[in-house]
């Protein structure tokens, strides 16, 4: 059994988002979906900072210093893409203008609460930034994480062990090992990677799992 | 004759006081009023409140009033980057107030301080530890939390182009905060790249109209 890498996990969620769609991707593993978006679908991003339609990295020497992403990288902009003030962008974000989320996560409950922001034992100041307001306003949100931690700990919870970021607001799950849906039956298993069989995965799993009966092996290109 | 135009920080912050509140415009280093806002060492003012979305970059502007120990408490969504050495100094040996709020919370108090909106129910964060001692109400069968508004005594603000009125017009994602900031401060002062004649910006360009607008400074 082979888990993905971080670039795979990001390739998996990116082919999931649908021509037309305003997507925002959160800081960290999120940022690196920007890099397989289908080409021939039209999908926008939003940036929390103000912008809609925002491309990839600029090419060396072409950055602007005035334009940043989400963490802080520069970015570009597309043809079509706009400026916009922060009370607007958190407007459309509140408002359920955003069509999909796409966040990080530490853990996450069998009835899609979601716990982003704080863990056990941080020394540093604590930061929100725009999570809560992505989880509460959405209209979908995914999350891409590590199956487990580092420790091996398992991070798909009954409940959540950690401060939460929203409540019953995650929809799908994209790890290194599986797709798996927060469905109001319990969590279910889309995609699993080859050579990982239900009684695997359940054991890195805290919730009882539902394998779908169109379950499918979990296929990426070598990135 | 409108002149809002001042010549140097000392004019561009006087009346400012101990225990103030300032607005400080910038998403990490971008729109960031990075001089004026240390020119406010300078004043000599203390106990400060500083309400900015981070806890600025590196040891420049927000992170060097800050470093300055003028500041009491920090008002921000995401005090962390990847140069905190001020903040998290400063919060190891917890001699800053931390308030964390949610960034569009953040921003939507700012707005309903400078809309005259006595505050406002949202959904972010209702269901967290964020909302603990702030009022809950159920509105058609979801919770939502109560938030206050958040004026500022001064609003530190960075724009590209401004004129003698006030406008402002601003570049690319260095907007961010700073035209809320500009509604929710008692004086607003915006830092500006270029200054323009009368005319020159083109109305359907100016972000902030200078109405919300007190001082203009180059820098």
């Amino acid at each position: 059994m082979i888990p993905l890498t971080r670039r795979q996990m990001a390739w998996r969620c990116a082919q999931d988002l649908r021509d037309g769609q305003y997507v925002n991707l959160g800081i960290g593993m999120p940022t690196l979906v920007s890099d397989y978006l289908p080409p021939e679908r039209e999908i926008v991003l939003h940036s929390e900072n103000g912008i809609l339609g925002m491309g990839g990295a600029p090419k060396p020497g072409e950055e602007d210093p005035d334009l940043i992403n989400a963490g802080r990288g520069k970015t570009t902009l597309l043809p079509g893409g706009s400026f916009f003030h922060h009370n607007d962008s958190f407007l459309m974000i509140r408002g359920g203008h955003i069509d999909v989320s796409i966040m990080g996560a530490y853990e996450v409950s069998a009835s899609g609460d979601l716990a982003n922001w704080a863990t056990d034992g941080d020394t540093r100041a604590p930061g929100v930034g725009g999570a809560m307001d992505l989880a509460a306003g959405a209209k979908e949100v995914r999350v891409l994480m590590e199956h487990n931690g580092k420790d091996g700990s398992k991070r798909i919870r009954e409940r959540c062990t950690l401060p939460l970021t929203g409540k019953a607001c995650v929809t799908r799950i994209y790890t290194n090992l599986a797709v798996l849906d927060v469905t109001e039956g319990g969590i279910v298993v889309r995609e699993m990677v080859e050579g990982l069989d239900l009684a695997a995965l359940q054991k890195l799993t805290e919730p009882r799992l539902i394998l779908a009966k169109d379950w499918k092996k979990l296929t990426v290109p070598a990135l | 004759m409108i002149n809002k135009i001042v010549d140097g920080f000392a004019a561009a912050l006087a009346g400012m006081k101990d225990g103030d509140t300032l607005l400080c415009g910038g998403f990490g280093a971008v729109g960031e009023a990075f001089a004026l806002v240390e020119a406010v060492i300078e004043t000599g003012a203390r106990d400060l409140t500083v309400v900015c979305n981070n806890a600025g970059s590196g040891v420049v502007g927000v992170a060097a009033l800050l470093k300055s120990g003028k500041a009491r408490k920090l008002i921000c969504s995401y005090p962390r980057s990847l140069d905190p050495t001020v903040i998290d100094e400063l919060y190891a040996r917890r001699a800053i107030e931390i308030e964390l709020v949610p960034q569009g919370t953040l921003s939507e108090r700012m707005r309903a301080a400078g809309a005259g909106i006595g505050g406002f129910f949202t959904r972010t964060g209702a269901d967290t530890a964020l909302a603990a001692g702030k009022e809950l109400r159920e509105i058609d069968g979801k919770l939502f939390v109560f938030e206050k508004p958040l004026p500022g005594d001064f609003a530190l603000i960075k724009a590209h182009r401004g004129d003698r009125w006030g406008n402002l017009v601003y570049r690319k994602s260095a907007r961010n905060f700073n035209p809320v900031m500009a509604m929710a401060g008692k004086v607003t002062v915006a830092q500006v790249d270029q200054l323009a004649e009368l005319g020159a910006l083109d109305p359907e360009a100016i972000a902030t109209p200078g109405i919300f607008v007190d001082r203009v400074v180059l820098a």
